[in-house]
């Protein structure tokens, strides 16, 4: 059974996340084509409504939409009446009179996906949420995982950075917790959620070789610089030298390990130069593997029935 | 719903994580009640091979030949259908398989989406004499999808089909060039390919539910039950 909307990992069950996986299994194979296009969504309406700039999750939708032939429409802030005080809300239920098949919200506040859901008949798609979910980043990443080892269950997946402030890495630790792996997350204690290891499960380290040990998987997550208003580490320079991943670093994982980044990279920063662009580096199958997700998160939640019971309106929800 | 094979074979929640699912025909919910064998293994290995003649006869070319299957059941079958054709005329035909799920002209209803299956089509069809090969045909719904997917991927000179079995009720203006066995049935009443519980690889073809249809009996039979 999959849901109205697709808000947040945290809500999914494993047979929901391996069901998006399986299906994104054969989207894949459309990609691979002359015609990458099948009549799938025909007629079919996908607002993405990006309160947040955005380039590559924003892309990467638009692709997905079209591939499956939906029209797909971007609204953004700059572009809309939000810069005339227009509520959320209201920007949001005007879209929505337009009948959407989906919309695919992201927006710098935790939640906002949420209660938009809460108000419109169109199901919505969480692109990213302030530090709460990111879904389809998680999913793919999954998805580039299982497609590299052939498996999930019983890896030891190592999230490195940012834990703080990352959707990417919240969505991703419970997706990985789902589907059967260890996760630990290695960050400056500035860095670490308080009480993580109870809240989230996973195991929590301040020193990298230790988080590294034994790692199936190593995702480096980005030094989101707009995000950081306060000082949590003393430099650049040294964040790269403690937790800035090369290739002497990644001895400390398994020799098999896979180094993953959710982009865009700080160059020399978060992973070393050689390490983003050559093996074991999966970034481009990430970005790849992307669009086959995409396509089957809209293949599956877009378009479907509109809430069953009541009359539409506001009120009905929450 | 589904157009010529019942209802939309496999589970709804597929497969372990790590991997596709290999196996072509599933083995659905073992014992539906009353199941009738419609052709055991023997029958369907003779039909295929006076059809695998026949296909011989009546192509020109035989070399310009590809197969494509529609799965399920029609992966194994036009595997078969290919050792035929090398035994009986020593040609090597490709198989190709074509899931046709996101050409259903279903799909603009609402609920659970239809899982997908997979599309492995090995080399250009462009110039060759595509025959389409599915287990059971019956609204021809399918079919016309199968054609819609296959102009995705080239131009064939021609589209033939092959059905193990033709069991009437077409909706639309779809005829088999080659049939293993014709079939009259009612509405109601599931057709399904299977693989015979033990007995690695071997198919055989059942025929159960109620004539009445509608009932329970036939509908949930091929679903999620």
């Amino acid at each position: 059974m999959i849901g109205r909307d697709l808000l947040g990992i945290e809500d999914l069950e494993r047979s929901e996340i391996e069901r998006i996986l399986d299906t994104a299994d054969h989207m894949r194979e459309i990609g691979t084509r002359d015609v990458k296009k099948v009549p799938t969504l025909r007629g079919r309406t996908i607002i993405n409504l990006f309160f947040e700039a955005s380039t590559r999750t924003r892309a990467s939708f638009e692709i997905a939409g079209k591939r499956l032939s939906a029209d797909v429409i971007n609204f953004s802030p700059g572009s809309s009446s939000l810069k005339k005080a227009e509520s959320i809300l209201d920007t949001a239920k005007t879209l929505d009179a337009m009948d959407p098949d989906a919309v695919v919200v992201r927006h710098e506040v935790s939640g906002v996906p949420r209660r938009i859901a809460d108000v419109l008949e169109a199901p919505v798609i969480n692109a990213g949420d302030g530090a709460h979910e990111h879904p389809t980043q998680a999913l793919l990443d999954c998805f580039t995982v299982r497609q590299v080892k052939g498996r999930i269950d019983g890896l030891t997946v190592t999230i490195v950075g940012d834990i703080l402030h990352s959707r990417v890495a919240r969505s991703n630790i419970h997706a990985f917790r789902k589907l059967g792996a260890e996760v630990r997350v290695a960050a400056p204690p500035t860095m670490l959620p308080i009480a993580i290891e109870e809240t989230l499960g996973v195991k929590a380290f301040t020193s990298l070789r230790e988080a590294l040990d034994g790692a199936d998987v190593v995702m480096a997550l980005r030094i989101q610089n707009e995000r950081l208003a306060g000082a949590f580490f003393p430099s650049v320079r040294e964040y790269s030298a403690t937790f800035g991943i090369d290739r002497a670093k990644l001895h400390y994982a398994k020799e098999d390990a896979i180094v993953m980044h959710p982009g865009p990279i700080n160059r020399g920063v978060e992973l070393s130069h050689d390490l983003t662009d050559h093996r074991p580096s999966v970034i481009l199958d990430q970005v790849r593997n992307g669009v086959a997700v995409r396509m089957a998160v809209l293949y599956l939640f877009a378009g479907r029935a509109p809430r069953a019971a009541g009359p539409p309106g506001p009120g009905a929800g929450a | 719903m589904t157009p010529s094979s019942p209802q939309s074979p496999g589970s709804p929640d597929s497969g372990p994580v790590a991997g596709r699912t290999p196996d072509p025909v599933a083995t659905r919910n073992p014992a539906s009640r009353g199941a009738r064998t419609l052709l055991d293994d023997a029958g369907i290995e003779r039909s295929l091979m006076r059809i695998a003649h026949e296909i011989v006869e009546r192509s020109p070319d035989p070399e310009k030949l590809y197969l494509v299957a529609i799965p399920n059941g029609g992966v194994p079958l036009a595997r078969r259908l290919a050792r035929d054709l090398r035994q009986v005329a020593d040609l090597s035909v490709p198989v190709g398989i074509l899931d046709t799920t996101l050409y259903r002209d279903d799909l603009q209803s609402t609920g659970e989406r239809p899982p997908l299956r997979r599309t492995e089509m090995p080399s250009a069809v462009d110039e060759h004499v595509v025959i389409l090969v599915d287990d059971v045909v019956k609204t021809g719904r399918t079919i016309r999808a199968a054609m819609d997917a296959l102009m995705d991927f080239g131009r064939p000179r021609a589209v033939q089909v092959v059905g193990l079995i033709d069991r009437g009720h077409r909706e639309l203006p779809i005829k088999l060039d080659y049939v293993g066995k014709n079939v009259p049935t009612h509405p109601g009443e599931e057709v399904q390919l299977r693989n015979v519980e033990g007995e690695e690889g071997a198919l055989e073809l059942v025929i159960f539910g109620s004539p009445a249809g509608g009932d329970e009996d036939s509908g949930g039979a091929g679903g999620a039950a």
